[in-house]
């Protein structure tokens, strides 16, 4: 059984459909890219998927065994009012959470998974910085290793390289293909169409209203939808 | 100087002030609990409303000649609570109407009541207290007792620390989870926390602490009992933990001052816990602006 099904979905805001006909299926160790231009829908997608809004039709059927509370999430954007005092520590460790069911406090294994998290993203020497207070990667970093803690079974990633520097880019793909390779589930949303043709096992190509594409990343480089958005991208 | 000691040792050798000054202390510790939470989700309007909601509910129980105002208020203040997260959650500027409009009315219908059916001659007194909270700290005694072992505690304040250390434990097994919802109320759901739990959770415990903070300081001023002591911790620190133990200990502070300087020149409790806040604000301030003169 899949982990993920999503059984002809139709998603949009206030009666506006933005896209329809949304069938795909992630299994376990699956490295699935979601790729379409801006404002196709890939966000309102991630965020059905999530359960963080329902869809005008359809369904999405956790399976294989997969619960909420085994899943971690990037957003694109997050809203954080101004002057809330969060340290970068405090943020990540929040990712562990959904571990601790009813125990109150973290224990010694999530609080020493938080601080190698740190590590990976090289975000240990600001541990102690306010949340607020850093630059626009630095949060991305931040959210990025809250993320990887909270994902038990499957991590889902909303344009995770957005604001990086392209030394920092390369380190967080291969930081995500070796939790591929541990065998956690990724969906990821991504403009970069060469990371997302190398690293990927599937690609779902979202266009206008439509599904353009949906299949593994060897038959979408051999097809219609693939070739044009690989061009329309290498010519930039 | 040993003229004031003295005053104070006479002061405390009534058991009504030691209540008094215990109380003081547990209200002043949980409603700064919260005060974090409540100004970064944007719930202080909420708490204005409920206070005068509060207010509306103290009215009728003056008028229905309840000893335990308590029976009444915080069931009413609670389902306020929650009828209020529930409409601010659906379209915000109707949620902001809503409470306008609620707030406003409780405390018309609240004075309308006390002068229609409140049998006390000194009515514009009643008012003042229910408002301003007590011209002095005796009012906590309203003659009921339980008795614990072979001592007669009065009911109220019985009550008020039996509530208080309860939002105290909860506020204590929940606080990484009342971090988390706070922070980023999306990652919380996606990942698996029930965040509307928790948020209904915060409701109730928000309605507890302004019916507690009610009998300290008096309904118009909760807020500042609940924010300022926040607000002062969030002038210095940057981390939830910090800024969490600093307010605790700020409003502690703050209530006891109040209350000391309220027995010494005979000041009503609540206005003067209020002031000694708005001065601790102040300090606060100052420390952080020469902290990041320094800094940066
Ligand atoms: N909160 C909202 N209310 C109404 N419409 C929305 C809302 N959020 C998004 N939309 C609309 O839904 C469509 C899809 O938005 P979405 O954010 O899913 O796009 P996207 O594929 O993630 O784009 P991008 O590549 O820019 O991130 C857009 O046309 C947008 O205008
Ligand atoms: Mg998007």
């Amino acid at each position: 059984m899949p982990q993920l099904t999503c059984k002809n979905l139709t998603l949009g805001y206030e009666g506006k459909t933005v896209i329809s006909g949304l069938t795909f299926t992630v299994n376990a160790g699956d490295y699935l890219c979601i790729v379409g231009e801006n404002g196709s829908g890939k966000s309102t997608l991630m965020k059905t998927i999530l359960k963080l809004k329902t869809p005008m039709s359809g369904q999405v059927i956790l399976g294989d065994g997969l619960t909420s509370s085994e899943i971690g999430y990037l957003p694109q954007q997050t809203v954080v009012q101004k002057d809330f005092p969060a340290s970068v520590r405090e943020v990540v460790r929040s990712g562990c959470l959904n571990r601790c069911g009813f125990r109150p406090y973290y224990n010694k294994a999530e609080k020493q998974m938080a601080e190698e998290n740190m590590e990976k993203l090289g975000i240990e020497q600001i541990a102690k910085h306010c949340y607020r207070e850093l630059s626009g990667g630095q949060q991305q970093r931040t959210l990025l290793a809250r993320a990887l803690c909270a994902a038990g079974k499957i991590i889902l990633l909303d344009e995770p390289a957005a604001g990086l520097d392209p030394k920092a880019a390369v380190d967080m793909y291969a930081l995500i293909e070796k939790l591929n390779a541990e065998g956690i589930t990724i969906v990821m949303i991504s403009h970069d169409i060469d990371a997302a043709v190398k690293y990927a096992t599937h690609i779902l190509h979202i266009g206008a209203q439509k599904v353009l594409f949906s299949g593994t990343t060897k038959d979408y480089v051999q097809s219609e939808a693939g070739h044009i958005y690989a061009s329309g991208g290498s010519q930039k | 100087m040993t003229e004031i000691i003295e005053k104070l040792i006479l002061y405390f050798q009534y058991p009504f002030v030691r209540y008094a000054l215990i109380v003081g202390i547990l209200i002043a510790l949980c409603s700064s609990l919260l005060g974090v939470t409540l100004v970064l989700k944007r719930f202080s309007f909420i708490g204005d409303g409920l206070s005068h909601v509060a207010f509306g509910a103290t009215a009728i129980a003056v008028a229905m000649n309840l000893t335990n105002n308590f029976i009444l208020v915080l069931p009413v203040t609670i389902i306020s609570a929650i009828l209020l997260l529930r409409t601010g959650q659906n379209t915000k500027i109707k949620g902001d109407a809503a409470i306008a409009m609620i707030s406003v009315g409780a405390l018309a219908v609240g004075y309308l009541i006390m002068n229609m059916f409140a049998k006390s001659a000194n009515l514009a007194g009643d008012v003042c207290t229910t408002l301003f909270g007590a011209m002095a700290i005796l009012t906590l005694d309203d003659g009921t007792r339980i008795w614990i072992g072979e001592y007669p505690i009065p009911m109220k304040v019985f009550m008020c620390a039996v509530l208080s250390l309860l939002v105290i434990a909860v506020f204590m097994i929940f606080y990484h989870k009342i971090f988390a919802v706070t922070f980023d109320e999306d990652f919380s759901t996606a990942t698996g926390i029930r965040a509307s739990v928790y948020n209904l959770m915060l409701a109730v415990i928000i309605a507890v602490v302004i019916v507690l903070a009610m009998t300290l300081v008096g309904a118009l001023l909760i807020s500042a009992l609940v924010i300022f002591p926040a607000l002062s911790a969030m002038r210095v620190f940057k981390n939830f933990k910090a800024v969490t133990i600093c307010s605790v200990i700020v409003s502690v502070v703050c209530a006891v001052f109040g209350i000391f300087l309220s027995i010494l020149v005979a000041t009503p409790v609540g206005s003067t816990i209020v002031v000694v806040n708005i001065i601790g604000f102040l300090i606060f301030s100052f420390a952080g602006f020469v902290r990041r003169g320094f800094s940066g």
